[in-house]
């Protein structure tokens, strides 16, 4: 699989809201002052009377999203991943989750490749806060192509969702028609000697470790765990039983994230050794995306590290 | 479609606060201070004006007027008058916060409750659902209107404001808000607890047409609705003043009774002063 050209996996979002809006006349969309950033410029214009501008007031935002939904519409609501989680966590608990109103959360500048604007914005909770809502189910797309595809896969998806992406330019290497399927990991690279769970912007720098691994005699089995939630339990498992050891990369606190749910779910039915990837406690910091992933071993050199622990 | 009026607003009031006592009696715990101050314009609304039939009620609220309990602990008040309305039997108010009932403590739509379109509870944010109901309706070109019924304490909610900018943004001429002006919260009076100035005020400012009115006089309630009826280009707020406690003398004007339930003697006081109009669940 090659880099077609790098792209951000917010145009993704925005290509794919943009289809939706002809394909669907029950998709509306609101944001909340960040309509450029989110790329949803595009549906705003052709589709003015279906697009809510909320101003910065997120905690209304997804009220009235969850209203949309309840009469009968599919609301795609846009902000930043901290602002799509932390700061209205308590109405996507009750008004979105709890009404089982189907409000899809597109949750952008996720992670520590927002950059420059530092910790303030860089969400590395937001899987754990999302998967611990009852209903809601958290997808987290690797790449442009799979982006688009996991938005229009969210319009048709029963229930609520938090689709999660972010701001950098990264390759963009799977195929525009996929597959993708909500709650269906994609076995990448078929290996034998340990399996490599990456999900969002690991999934490119775990390909990469895995052609490195293999100039070492490593074949490593990678999957793309692009939804979180519903885990798919058992590709994981058969993958796990065939390998022997797992290591998981993430975009992530350890807290909550993919490596935990995996250790879980390993831990009741087929424990294996496995390592994370994934950021310690701590905040992020200011700097370059890429400066960023390297400091924070978020990258084919932190994966083949915890691979070479195992192997 | 006609809202189905099986008895008169006379004889549903004394019998809803009834209901409030009994239930909440019965569960040893839930809400009778903001349940009684409410009943009188509540249940007017629902018997006399919203345009919204149990029979046909359906959740996602289409070709019928809709309303939203921002204020989510009332539930004994809400609970009885869809009971008397006949959205579900009366007997079944004897379930209220129990195991397995669909009459939780405060309102969920898990269980399926006919009349009940999202949960609420945690205050605040009913206005905001009701904005992106009110502007459903408006796409969907269904010119019925939403009504959301909110707490002054809960006016301190940052989200309500908000909401309040939001809507009249939109200009949403289909939504009428009411505030039960009870002046009481669970700590104590609303102006020592964090005063909310001029509501009026506040409302007119954030360029909602605003009324107030006498919560409790039947006829006030009805001119308020009416005019609520009439064509505008903003929201609406109804300031409804009342008494937190109203119907019975000792829990009235006073927070004491907000989330308290009462002793079997404190009940039987309650219900002398409160006449068995339609029959007891």
């Amino acid at each position: 699989m090659k880099n077609t050209g790098n792209k951000d996996t917010r145009s993704g979002f925005g290509a794919g809201l943009y289809e939706l809006g002809s394909q669907n006349p029950a998709v509306v969309a609101l944001c909340a002052d960040l309509t450029g950033s989110l790329k949803m410029e595009k549906f705003a214009e052709a589709y003015p009377h279906r697009f809510f501008q909320c101003g910065i007031a997120e905690a209304n935002m997804m009220g009235v999203a969850a209203g949309l939904a309840v009469s009968g519409y599919i609301p795609f609501v846009g902000t930043f991943a901290e602002f799509a989680t932390g700061r209205v966590y308590d109405q996507l608990r009750q008004s979105v989750c709890y009404s089982d109103a189907h409000v899809k959360i597109a949750a952008s500048h996720a992670g520590i490749t927002l950059g420059e604007d530092g910790a303030t914005h860089q969400t590395m909770e937001d899987i754990a806060l999302t998967r611990a809502l009852p209903h809601m189910a958290v997808v987290n797309p690797c790449d442009y192509n799979q982006t688009r595809l996991a938005t229009l896969a969210a319009a048709a998806w029963a229930g609520p969702l938090y689709l999660r992406f972010g701001r950098p330019s990264v390759p963009n290497f799977t195929p525009a028609d996929g597959p993708f399927e909500i709650g269906k990991a994609w076995v990448m690279h078929p290996g034998e000697d340990v399996t490599i769970l990456a999900t969002g912007h690991l999934v490119w720098e775990a390909l990469e470790a895995v052609r490195a691994l293999a100039q070492q005699g490593i074949r490593a089995e990678l999957i793309n765990i692009h939804t979180i939630k519903p885990l798919d339990e058992k590709a994981i498992l058969d993958s796990a039983r065939k390998t022997g050891a797992v290591v998981t990369a993430e975009e992530h606190l350890i807290t909550g994230g993919l490596g935990e749910k995996t250790a879980s779910l390993l831990a009741r039915y087929y424990p294996v050794p496995m390592r994370m990837v994934a950021m310690a406690e701590g905040f992020g910091q200011s700097g370059k995306p890429s400066e960023l992933m390297e400091h924070y071993g978020l990258n084919a050199a932190g994966i083949i590290e915890k691979v070479r622990e195992l192997r | 479609m006609e809202q189905q009026n099986s008895h008169p607003t006379s004889s549903l009031i004394p019998q809803i606060r009834r209901d409030i006592i009994r239930m909440v009696a019965a569960a040893k715990s839930g809400h009778p201070g903001g349940s009684l101050s409410s009943t009188d314009f509540l249940t007017v609304l629902y018997a006399e004006f919203l345009q919204q039939n149990p029979r046909t009620w359906r959740r996602d609220g289409k070709d019928m007027d809709v309303f939203f309990l921002s204020i989510g602990h009332i539930t004994p008040l809400y609970y009885s008058l869809l009971a008397r309305m006949g959205y579900f039997p009366t007997e079944e108010l004897a379930t209220f916060r129990k195991l397995g009932s669909r009459l939780q403590g405060h309102p969920s739509i898990e269980y399926a409750l006919p009349g009940v379109h999202v949960a609420s509870g945690s205050l605040g944010q009913g206005l905001s659902v009701a904005c992106g109901a009110a502007l459903g309706k408006r796409l969907n070109k269904d010119p019925h209107n939403v009504y959301v019924l909110l707490g002054d304490g809960e006016c301190e909610e940052g989200q309500v404001w908000e909401a309040a900018l939001f809507a009249a943004h939109n200009k949403l001429n289909n939504l009428t808000a009411i505030t039960d002006w009870n002046r009481q919260q669970i700590d104590g009076p609303v102006n020592r607890v964090a005063g909310l100035g001029d509501l009026v005020a506040k409302w007119e400012s954030f360029g909602w047409t605003v009324l107030e009115c006498d919560g409790h006089n039947l006829d006030g309630i009805r001119e308020a609705y009416k005019k609520s009826l009439e064509p505008r280009n903003t929201p609406m707020m109804i300031l409804m003043h009342t008494h937190m406690g109203q119907g019975v003398d000792f829990m009235t004007g006073t927070h004491a009774w907000h989330g308290k339930a009462p002793s079997a003697e404190d009940e039987a006081r309650a219900l002398s002063q409160l006449p068995e109009t339609l029959g007891d669940f």
